[in-house]
């Protein structure tokens, strides 16, 4: 079974720690919440590279831990966000989200130390059952939005299923590699990941289904999935063309929606679509600047982001309250999480000694040294909106702005601890780099730290900055709701012949409604047939019965006699 | 000594056992010879399979008559497999059959219905143990006589009906495979299966033959439940005795594949059957339906009961649809599942027999909030059905793979896109169930339940938990699945 150092997935050690957590009371509880991760952190940082435990399962031998410095990377940052999301969460008393949420973030782990599809594909189902409660446990709306995720994380999972049973099939092998979508198996191997980071056109389920969850839920849904996601791609779809396609799309969709968004922690959501974008334009550019520079702003971005969502969500347990337009003037009395809040701004706007500045700018530095001029560009573009929508928007539109009247405390000690330790990590890297680009896959000889990058970086933010402030105006929160795709599944199919009585013309109603009668007609059929009263399901008198068996033995007779 | 007549005994204990509660008046004690019996059967069973899987085939002429001439008991990888899991899951529900009977059968009756459920468990491992045709179709009408009756002490009037329904269609079905036995039987003069087999070649006018499949065919798939012919099952599943149900949907029909199997396969051949024959075409196409319109049906179902039972209808799709794939891979996926759909199935019925057992309903409507006053028999309502839908962890998992891989093998990407979508479908109905029960508040139907007693809990238990071990351990289901797959093919005439 075993053949080296290591006997038990580490990532299974967090699952375990998750499943006892609703057997424990308080004390005990936060002991596991704290401790657990740093086991998981030692045993991260054990596990030597190449295969390490292996086992059969149906007919493969299936690598259940493999080590890599991708791997170890990834494990790092996940067992990180364990502990700093398990600080944050202490005082949650609903102990089924906190189990749920270790589930899913040992499954992360065992996603990121999986040598073969097989493992991968097991914990990938594990973080999506996980994340659904998560999210389940959240607010009023939740269990709709959970429901919604809980569908599309499913179909994502099946589309990678039959991918990773394609790829089985053709290959004979059940090895994890680095390769190019170039066959129906991979293409939807691919998808399959694409679903869970994010990407177009399902990005809708993310900003659709994170705000729902808790004030902690969301800070622990914010960094596994789609850091799982971009983890997969680096691994096994590096230098494919069209996510440089996908993820510059992600990163302005992302942008646009962002500022138009009125709801606090669904800013920061789009605001992960973003993010997310960047680092799947860098592993579509595909050299080694460019993928170490994905996997470190995973990396940094798993700190900062988090961050922002801890700030975010001390506000919400704080005061209740989750729109912009309701909030604002809280720097007053909440001064220490308006001061982390504005730690993580900079960071995820690439601000000069704070650690998105040291990762993001790796990615563009690919593009660039690639001659692909207008990637640079967009990205560079796009780094302007980072900072309007999440670097300065967030921060001003809760903090500052008007008093809004609210005076909120300071949230409890846990909560502080939390943001204040990711607040010293993001500051941390930004200033030492070399610990992180020392762990990074490949070796690094890129130097961020120029005169030229960082005053061109400045300029770049203090301009952005500028327009901010001129444009406030327009960009004032007003109540709205921003519509997405998701809209169309949610709201579009029983709207859309309401909206062509107004405001199309006959012919087009015309169509409009016979399509949607169509679709009634269709879904009466299927209760017609299928419902409780219907042909195939009310009981059939036995003489039918015994009609039906006998034309089936005709029907058999005659095809075996042809 | 006593080895060498274990087949007989398989079938000899639990004749004795029926005749011995037939005299008894106490229930209880009714129930002791049977969970004695019970117990009795899997180790049996178990040192028959591990018999063959170190030495190969066993054969057992019944009475010192040497075949063809006197009936054959025969084992080998696929029917040892079978003989397991009928007598596991037997072994398995007696204990929780005891609370279960007594609340909801009359007392006068308990002692029936133990002398049924033997008579019906002797009748389902004659089915399998026998190489003889005629032999299988006296054990069928054991199997069948004992299961209406089975049915019809379900306490609902409208069990009745459902028994007689069955009745009318099993002896139907009974009567046509009888008919295509006749058949091979005129046209081979013999009535052990090896014979037929070694026989049909040497038979010049196949016309008879054709006939003899097609009459074999459609009354083996009435037993199974194969659809359109599966009209008797809902009702007969959604009205029996819970302990009925649980023990036949996870045994009768399975039994009823393997006698399909054992005609295509090792009687008529796999040449003849699927490629000079379009069975392979017919099969695929209804089980696709079956996969589809049953579970359509069942997502607007408002009884749990009879909307496991036609979740079980398409589950029966997934394993025709592995016959009817008919290659290594699909094969042994259509055997797996036959395994692994009896333990979830098995398990769903046990835990829908428990909270009947504890708010006398089963009607979706009147569950709601019951995860929070049952959450371990509902949180092995949510296992087992995650199970159903094909989750990975869960022995679902398993069987479904190897039938996407077998899909594969002939190059059906469609197949594999139609497998995960009827998969969606399951997600649906089983989700309906997993909201009421879980995020709605407490109902009133509710309010006072509480966990069943300890001996309904345990193997309900017991039998999710072998839906996850088995779902990373398959040395023993896959790994013996494949070998009777490679055996029935290996026959390859």
């Amino acid at each position: 079974m075993m053949t080296d150092s290591i006997s038990i997935p580490p990532g299974l050690i967090l699952i375990a720690a998750g499943l006892l957590i609703p057997l424990l009371r308080a004390r005990a509880r936060t002991m596991v919440l704290l401790l657990a991760p740093v086991l998981v952190l030692s045993m991260v940082w054990q596990v030597p590279d190449g295969v390490v435990l292996s086992t059969d399962f149906m007919s493969y031998r299936v690598v259940l831990v493999e080590g890599s410095a991708l791997a170890r990377l990834f494990g790092t940052i996940f067992a990180i966000m364990a502990f700093g999301g398990g600080l944050f969460a202490i005082n949650r008393d609903n102990p089924a989200e906190l189990a749920a949420a270790f589930v899913y973030g040992g499954a992360a782990i065992g996603v990121a130390f999986a040598g073969d599809l097989i493992t991968l594909f097991i914990f990938w189902e594990v973080m999506a059952i996980g994340s659904t409660i998560v999210l389940l446990c959240g607010r009023d709306n939740a269990r709709s939005a959970g429901i919604r995720y809980a569908a599309i994380h499913l179909l994502g999972g099946v589309v990678l299923m039959a991918g990773i049973a394609g790829e089985i099939t053709a290959t004979g092998s059940t090895v994890f590699n680095a390769m190019q979508p170039d066959t129906m198996a991979r293409w939807l191997i691919l998808a399959g990941f694409l679903i869970n980071a994010g990407a177009p056109p399902l990005s809708a389920w993310l900003p659709d289904a994170y705000p729902e969850a808790s004030w902690s839920g969301m800070v622990f849904l914010s960094a596994f999935t789609t850091k799982t996601a971009v983890y997969v791609l680096l691994r096994g779809f590096p230098g494919a063309d069209i996510l440089i396609y996908v993820g510059l799309f992600m990163v302005f969709y992302g942008i646009i929606y962002a500022i138009l968004e009125n709801d606090m922690r669904r800013i920061l959501a789009y605001s992960i679509v973003n993010q997310v974008g960047f680092m799947v334009t860098g592993i579509g550019i595909g050299t080694t600047i460019a993928l170490n520079g994905a996997a470190a702003h995973a990396f940094t971005h798993i700190i900062y982001k988090a961050l922002l969502l801890m700030s975010a969500g001390s506000v919400l347990y704080m005061t209740d309250k989750r729109k912009c337009t309701d909030l604002g003037g809280l720097f007053r009395t909440m001064p220490l999480t308006c001061i982390c809040g504005i730690i993580g701004a900079l960071s995820i706007s690439s601000f000069p000694l704070t650690s998105g500045f040291i990762s993001k700018s790796m990615i563009s530095q690919g593009a660039a040294d690639e001659h692909l001029m207008t990637v640079w560009m967009l990205l560079t573009a796009a780094s302007a909106g980072v900072f309007l929508h999440a670097g300065i928007k967030f921060p001003w539109f809760v903090f500052f702005q008007k008093d809004s009247g609210l005076r909120p405390a300071e949230p409890p000690w846990n909560m502080r601890a939390a943001m204040v330790l990711f607040s010293i990590m993001c500051i941390w890297i930004g200033v030492f780099p070399e610990q992180l680009y020392a762990i990074l896959p490949h070796q690094v000889d890129y130097v961020p730290y120029t005169g030229a990058h960082v005053v061109f970086q400045l300029q770049l933010l203090l301009f952005s900055g500028l327009a901010f402030f001129l444009m406030l105006e327009w960009l004032k929160r007003s109540l709205t709701i921003t519509l997405d795709f998701d809209w169309f599944y949610r709201k579009a199919l029983p709207e859309l012949a309401q909206w062509a009585m107004t405001f199309g013309g006959a012919a087009r109603r015309g169509v409009l409604v016979r399509l949607q009668r169509r679709l009634e007609r269709f879904l009466n059929e299927i209760y017609r047939h299928h419902g409780p009263q219907g042909i195939l399901a009310r009981t059939w008198p036995t003489g039918s019965m015994a009609f039906w068996t006998t034309v089936l033995l005709g029907v058999y007779l005659i095809a075996y006699f042809l | 000594m006593i080895a060498a007549q274990l087949p007989a005994l398989q079938i000899v204990i639990p004749l004795l056992g029926a005749v011995l509660t037939a005299m008894m008046r106490r229930g209880s004690w009714a129930w002791a010879v049977a969970l004695a019996v019970s117990w009795t059967m899997p180790l049996i069973a178990g040192s028959l399979l591990m018999q063959v899987l170190s030495t190969g085939p066993i054969s057992y002429a019944l009475g010192g008559w040497n075949p063809p001439w006197g009936i054959e008991y025969r084992i080998d990888a696929l029917n040892g497999f079978v003989l397991v899991l009928v007598s596991l899951i037997g072994a398995v529900i007696m204990p929780y059959a005891r609370v279960s009977v007594e609340k909801e059968i009359a007392p006068k009756k308990q002692a029936w219905f133990y002398t049924m459920y033997l008579l019906c468990l002797c009748g389902l491992l004659g089915i399998t143990i026998t190489n003889d045709a005629f032999n299988a179709f006296v054990f069928l009408e054991v199997s069948s006589l004992s299961t209406y009756a089975l049915i019809a002490l379900g306490r609902d009037r409208r069990a009745l009906l459902a028994a007689y329904q069955y009745l009318i269609l099993g002896t139907i079905g009974a009567t046509l495979y009888v008919i295509g036995v006749g058949l091979l039987y005129t046209m081979t003069g013999t009535l052990n299966l090896s014979d037929i087999a070694g026989r049909l070649d040497g038979v010049e006018n196949i016309r008879p033959i054709l006939a003899a499949l097609a009459f074999l065919t459609v009354g083996i798939s009435l037993k199974l439940a194969l659809f359109p012919l599966h009209v008797w099952l809902p009702n007969a599943y959604a009205y029996a005795p819970s302990v009925a149900t649980a023990f036949l949907a996870a045994t009768a029909t399975k039994v009823a594949v393997y006698l399909l199997l054992r005609y295509y396969f090792s009687v008529f051949g796999v040449t003849f059957v699927f490629e000079t024959l379009p069975v392979s075409t017919i099969l695929l196409t209804l089980s696709l339906a079956a996969m589809f319109g049953a579970s359509i049906v069942a997502v607007f179902q408002d009884d749990v009961k009879r909307m496991l039972a036609y979740s079980s209808v398409a589950q029966i799709g997934y394993i025709t649809l592995g016959i009817a794939l008919a290659n290594q891979t699909g094969l042994t996926g259509g055997i797996v599942h036959l395994f692994n759909h009896a333990l979830m199935k098995g398990a769903l019925f046990l835990v829908i027999g428990a909270v009947f057992f504890r708010i006398g309903s089963v009607k979706l409507d009147d569950l709601a909030g019951l995860g929070r006053r049952m959450p371990i028999t509902m949180g092995a309502f949510v296992i087992a059905g995650l199970s159903i839908i094909g989750t990975p962890g869960t022995a679902g998992f398993i069987s479904k793979w190897y039938l996407a891989l077998g899909a594969l093998e002939q190059g059906s990407w469609w197949l594999v896109l139609l497998l995960v979508a009827s998969s969606f479908i399951s997600i649906v109905y089983i989700g309906r169930v997993v909201e009421v029960t879980w995020f709605r508040p407490v109902g009133k139907m509710v309010a006072g339940a509480r966990e069943p007693p300890t001996s309904m809990l345990i193997p309900s238990l017991i039998l999710v938990a072998a839906t996850i071990y088995f779902g990373f351990d398959t040395t023993m289901t896959a790994g013996v699945a494949e070998k009777a797959a490679e055996a029935l093919l290996g026959a390859n005439r």
